[in-house]
C-alpha cells in the first residue's frame, strides 16, 4: 500500500479519536473556544490531508464538516446537540471509509451523501449574526483556572499586577502570592506549551517490536549491573568503584527512559469511553454522568491493547443493566443522571481498576434462581454460597440474567470472555455489589515486563522480595521489646505500631518454611510493615537484607494458583528469587479476606465468617471423654516426653527442650476436665511457641490432624475454649491456646 | 501420523526409558540450582534461571506418582517447549535420540496406573526395550487437580 495512505490512516484514526473525546467533552463544556478550535483542527487537518493524497470522498465529507466548524469557530453558528450528532455520524462515516481504504486501499463506494445532506442542512440553517473575536490562545491562567488550581481573584490580581507593570511572569506573581503551589504552575505551563507544540515534531513511531526487544536487553543489562555492584563490595580500585557507579546511574536512567517508551496513560483507553457512553446513554433514555480519575496511571502497552476490550464490555454492561432509567432512579429516590466511575491506580505492583456504578447492583436473588434453574447449581449449594460467590457467578460461560436481551448486552457472551482476557494477562476480575445502590468491578493488572524496587528479605534460608510500593517502614525489636513487642489478641498476633495495633504476620508460617534457619537475628524481631488493599501489617522476616531494582518475570502457568506470588526475578548473584504478592499475601493469612470487603457483605454474621476460614486442626483426647482441637497454626511441634524427665521449678512442672526451660500445661487440670486414670509410656506433648517462648501443653492421646472449614458455636463457659464445633461428628472443644497460655501465665504457674 | 520414523529423546525414571518427541525439546541441561515455591503443588520442584529466562521445573518422579529420588541424587532437565512456554522436567537420566516406526506402536497397556495411563500416549517396542512416550502437555499441565494429592483424578 502507498506509504502516504498508511500513514494517513493512522493519523486519520487517531484524529477521529481525539474528534470523540472532544464533541463528547464539548457538550460538557459548550463555552470552550479551545475545543472548537482544536475539533476545527482535527476536521481541517483531515480534509487537507485526504485531498492531497487524492481521497476525494473523505475531502468532500470533511469539507462541508470544516464548514460548519469555521461558523462556529466565527461565532456564526452555534453547536447543539444535533450538530454535535450529525457531526458524530459524520466522523463515523469517516472511520468506514477508512476503514474501507485499509482493507482495500481504496475508498470503496460507500454513499455518503446522506451525511452530506444532513450537513448541508446545517450550514442552510439560518446565521448566527455577530461574529465574536478570534478564539484566544490558551493562557496560564485560564489553565489554571481549568485547572481549578488558583482562584479566579488571584489570578485577576497577578494580571493587575502585570498591568501595573510587575515585570514577572504571572506564574512567578502567583507563586510568590503563595496562590499556587510551583508544581501546578510547572505542570500548566508544560501543558500550555504543549499545546503549543507541534505534535508531527516531537513525535516519532516507533515499532513495537524493537522496543520489546530493546526492554529485554536493558533488562539484562540491569541484572548485569547488580551483579557488578554485588562485586564491588569486595574491590578497592577507586577507578573501578567510580566506573562502576557510573555504570549504575546510567543504568538506571536508561532502563526508566525505556520503560517510559512503553508506558502510556490508561486515558488512551479511557479517551473513547465518553462517546460510547453518551450514545448509549442517548440510545436507551439514561442520563449517566462518566467521571474518570487516574487516567494518568500509566500501564504497559501490551496491557492497554488487552484491556481495551474488556474495559468497553464492562462499561457498556454498567449501563445496560446497572444503571436505571430516570424515572426508576426517581422512584428509588436516587439523582435521575446516573454516575459511572472509572478509576485507575497503582497498587503492590499491580495496576488497579475499578468500574463503579450507582445503579441497581445485582439481583443476587436472581442470579441464584438462574444458576439453579441453568443447572449451574444445585439449590442447596446455591442457598449455601455466600453473596460474593454468587456474585462472581455472573463470570460463567453463558450466564445472563438480563430481562430482556438488548443489542447492548445481555446475551451471556460477555463477563466470561471479559474475565477469561483478563486472566490472560495475568490480572483478576472481581465483582460486588449492593442491591439498590450500585455494583463495583475490580481489576487488577500484574505488571508483566516491568522493573520495579524492591526490598529482598530472607527467610526460611530463602530470599523473597517484596515491592516497594507496597512497603511502609521497617520497624527491628530489639532486647527486651523483641520478647515482648508481640502481644496476642486471641490467634491473632498484634504490635503496638505508634498505639495502633498492626496486625503480625509471619512469613515463615505463611509460607510453611522452616523456622529462623541460621539462628541470625533469633533475639532481634524484623517487621516489614506494607500496606495492601487499604490496610497494614506487619511482615515478620528473619533477615532485611537490601532494596534492588528487580525485574518481574511472571511464574509459569503451573504457578498461578499460588496466590502469594506476584512473580520470579532473578538476584544478582544469578539465583531465582520469588516476589511476594502483598495482597494475595495478606488474603492468605485472612487479613484482606472478603469480610474487610468495603463493599456488599457487611451484614454477614460472625459464625459465616468463621465458617468460610479452612483451617488445619489438630485434634486430641484429654481425661477419658474430652475431644479438643486447636489450630494447627498455634502448634509448633509435637513431642513425647518420658514422665522421669519432668522437672519441677518452684510448684511448675517443666521438661528441658532444646536447652530451654519449658513449662508445662496440663490440660485436664487447666479446663477442670477428668483426668485419666492412670497413664502408662511416654507424655504426649503439645509444644506451642510464642515469641522465642516455648509452653508445653500435655494431652492424653493426639488422635488426628484435620483440614475442614469449623463452624464454630461460642460457649459461654470458659475464656481459654474458643468454643465448640462438631468435627468428625463428635463436639469438639477449640482450645484457645494463647488465652489458656495467658491464664496459665496470669496465675503464675508458668513464667 | 506418517510413514518417517519418529525421533525421541529418550530418558530414565526409575529404571524405566520415557521419551518425548525430538521436537519438542528445546534443551537437556544437567542438574541446575533451583529455587523452591513454597505453597507450589507438590509436583513443582522450583524456578531455574535458564539464561535470564525463568522455567519451572517439574519433577517428573512426583508427577508419575514413583517416589522420590534418593538423597543426593541430583536429576536432569530436559528444557521442552509447551503452549505455555518452556518447561523443564526433572529426570533421572538422560539417554539417547532414538528413532521409532509406526508399526512399533501400541497403547499404553490398561494395567498401568491412572496416573501414568493418563501422561503416557502409548509404547513403543523397541529391540531391548520398551518406549513410553509421555505427553507433555499434560505432564505439565498441572493446574487442575492435580495437587499435592496425586495428580490424574479427572
Amino acid at each position: 500500500m502507498d506509504e502516504f495512505i498508511q500513514e494517513f490512516l493512522i493519523e486519520g484514526s487517531e484524529l477521529l479519536d481525539q474528534l470523540d473525546r472532544d464533541f463528547v467533552e464539548f457538550e460538557k463544556n459548550p463555552n470552550s473556544k479551545e475545543l472548537v478550535a482544536q475539533i476545527f483542527r482535527a476536521i481541517h487537518t483531515l480534509k487537507g490531508t485526504s485531498g492531497t493524497i487524492g481521497l476525494k470522498k473523505i475531502e468532500s465529507v470533511n469539507h462541508v464538516g470544516e464548514s460548519i466548524l469555521s461558523r462556529v469557530r466565527e461565532g456564526r453558528l452555534e453547536l447543539n446537540a444535533q450538530i454535535i450528532s450529525v457531526l458524530l455520524s459524520m466522523v463515523d462515516v469517516d472511520r468506514q471509509l477508512l476503514a474501507t481504504l485499509e482493507s482495500t486501499g481504496e475508498e470503496g463506494d460507500l454513499d455518503c451523501t446522506a451525511v452530506v445532506q444532513s450537513l448541508n442542512a446545517i450550514l442552510v440553517q439560518q446565521d448566527a449574526p455577530e461574529p465574536e473575536a478570534a478564539p484566544p490562545a490558551p493562557l496560564l491562567g485560564h489553565i489554571l483556572l481549568q485547572q481549578g488550581v488558583v482562584s479566579e481573584g488571584a489570578v485577576a490580581d497577578a494580571v493587575e499586577h502585570q498591568a501595573n507593570g510587575d515585570p514577572r511572569l504571572i506564574g512567578e506573581i502567583l507563586v510568590q502570592n503563595g496562590a499556587a503551589p510551583q508544581m501546578a504552575i510547572h505542570d500548566a505551563l508544560q501543558s500550555q506549551s504543549e499545546s503549543r507544540e507541534d505534535p508531527v515534531n516531537s513525535n516519532i513511531r516507533v515499532d513495537v517490536n524493537l522496543l520489546d526487544k530493546v526492554m529485554n536487553l536493558v533488562g539484562e543489562l540491569v541484572l548485569a549491573r547488580n551483579q557488578i555492584l554485588q562485586f564491588t563490595s569486595h574491590q578497592k580500585d577507586p577507578t573501578f568503584l567510580n566506573t562502576a557507579q557510573r555504570l549504575n546511574l546510567i543504568t538506571t536512567e536508561l532502563q526508566e527512559g525505556v520503560m517510559k517508551t512503553r508506558m502510556q496513560p490508561i486515558g488512551n483507553v479511557w479517551n473513547k469511553f465518553p462517546r460510547i457512553v453518551r450514545d448509549l446513554a442517548n440510545s436507551s433514555g439514561k442520563l449517566v454522568r462518566l467521571e474518570m480519575e487516574g487516567a494518568q496511571t500509566e500501564l504497559d502497552k501490551t496491557i492497554i491493547e488487552a484491556i481495551k476490550d474488556p474495559l468497553t464490555h464492562i462499561i457498556r454492561n454498567s449501563l445496560d443493566h446497572g444503571i436505571e432509567a430516570p424515572d426508576e432512579r426517581q422512584a428509588a429516590g436516587k439523582r435521575t443522571q446516573g454516575l459511572l466511575f472509572l478509576r485507575a491506580f497503582h497498587e503492590g505492583g499491580k495496576v488497579n481498576i475499578e468500574i463503579s456504578d450507582d445503579g441497581a447492583g445485582l439481583d443476587l436473588d436472581a442470579i441464584r434462581a438462574k444458576a439453579v434453574e441453568r443447572g449451574i447449581l444445585t439449590a442447596q449449594n446455591a442457598a449455601r454460597m455466600t453473596d460474593r460467590e454468587i456474585a462472581s457467578l455472573i463470570f460463567t460461560a453463558g450466564f445472563s440474567t438480563a430481562k430482556k436481551v438488548t443489542n447492548i448486552s445481555g446475551r451471556g457472551v460477555g463477563m466470561d470472555v471479559v474475565k477469561t482476557n483478563i486472566e490472560k494477562i495475568g490480572g483478576t476480575v472481581d465483582i460486588s455489589s449492593v442491591r439498590g445502590h450500585g455494583a463495583t468491578l475490580k481489576i487488577k493488572i500484574p505488571l508483566t515486563l516491568a522493573i520495579i524496587p524492591a526490598l529482598i528479605v530472607t527467610s526460611g534460608g530463602e530470599r523473597f522480595a517484596i515491592p516497594q510500593v507496597s512497603l511502609v517502614e521497617l520497624v527491628r525489636l530489639e532486647g527486651k521489646a523483641a520478647e515482648t513487642g508481640i502481644e496476642r489478641i486471641q490467634e491473632a498476633a498484634v504490635y503496638r505500631l505508634r498505639g495502633n495495633l498492626l496486625p503480625i504476620v509471619y512469613l515463615n508460617r505463611e509460607l510453611k518454611l522452616a523456622a529462623n534457619v541460621n539462628g541470625a537475628g533469633e533475639e532481634a524481631i524484623n517487621i516489614v510493615v506494607l500496606q495492601a488493599d487499604g490496610r497494614q501489617f506487619g511482615l515478620i522476616v528473619d533477615e532485611i537484607n537490601d532494596t534492588e531494582e528487580i525485574v518481574v518475570k511472571p511464574l509459569s502457568k503451573q504457578l498461578k494458583g499460588v496466590a502469594c506470588f506476584a512473580g520470579a526475578t532473578i538476584m544478582g548473584d544469578g539465583k531465582v528469587a520469588l516476589i511476594l504478592d502483598i495482597v494475595g499475601l495478606a488474603q492468605i493469612a485472612s487479613l484482606a479476606g472478603e469480610s474487610h470487603d468495603h463493599s456488599a457483605d457487611t451484614a454477614r454474621d460472625d459464625s459465616a465468617q468463621a465458617a468460610g476460614k479452612a483451617e488445619s486442626w489438630l485434634l486430641f483426647r484429654v481425661g477419658d471423654r474430652g475431644k479438643l482441637a486447636v489450630p494447627l497454626s498455634m502448634v509448633s511441634r509435637l513431642e513425647e516426653f518420658d514422665p522421669a524427665a519432668v522437672e519441677f521449678s518452684g510448684n511448675r512442672q517443666v521438661v528441658q527442650y532444646r536447652g530451654e526451660i519449658m513449662p508445662l500445661v496440663c490440660i485436664a487440670e487447666a479446663l477442670h476436665l477428668p483426668a485419666q486414670a492412670v497413664r502408662e509410656g511416654p507424655m504426649q506433648v503439645v509444644v506451642h511457641s510464642e515469641g522465642g517462648h516455648s509452653v508445653g501443653l500435655v494431652v492424653d492421646e493426639i488422635l488426628d490432624i484435620i483440614d475442614q472449614n469449623v463452624s464454630v458455636t461460642r460457649s459461654s463457659g470458659d475464656a481459654c475454649l474458643l468454643g465448640s464445633a462438631v468435627i468428625h461428628q463428635h463436639v469438639t472443644d477449640l482450645l484457645n491456646v494463647p488465652e489458656l497460655v495467658m491464664s496459665m501465665a496470669s496465675e503464675g504457674r508458668i513464667a | 501420523m506418517s510413514a518417517t520414523p519418529q525421533q525421541f529423546c529418550t530418558f530414565f525414571i526409575q529404571g524405566l526409558m520415557y521419551g518425548v518427541e525430538v521436537k519438542t525439546v528445546q534443551e537437556v541441561i544437567r542438574h541446575q540450582e533451583m529455587t523452591s515455591v513454597p505453597l507450589a503443588p507438590h509436583v513443582v520442584a522450583g524456578l531455574i534461571n535458564l539464561r535470564g529466562q525463568i522455567v519451572t521445573a517439574i519433577d517428573l518422579r512426583r508427577r508419575l506418582g514413583v517416589g522420590d529420588r534418593r538423597e543426593g541424587e541430583l536429576p536432569t532437565n530436559v528444557v521442552v517447549r509447551t503452549s505455555d512456554g518452556a518447561v523443564s522436567l526433572l529426570v533421572d537420566e538422560i539417554g539417547d535420540v532414538v528413532e521409532v516406526e509406526e508399526k512399533d506402536f501400541e497403547d499404553a497397556p490398561d494395567t498401568l496406573a491412572s496416573t501414568s495411563r493418563e501422561l503416557i500416549r502409548g509404547v513403543y517396542k523397541l529391540n531391548n526395550e520398551l518406549l513410553l512416550v509421555l505427553d507433555t502437555q499434560r505432564s505439565v499441565n498441572i493446574s487442575a487437580s492435580a495437587g499435592e494429592s496425586g495428580p490424574g483424578t479427572h
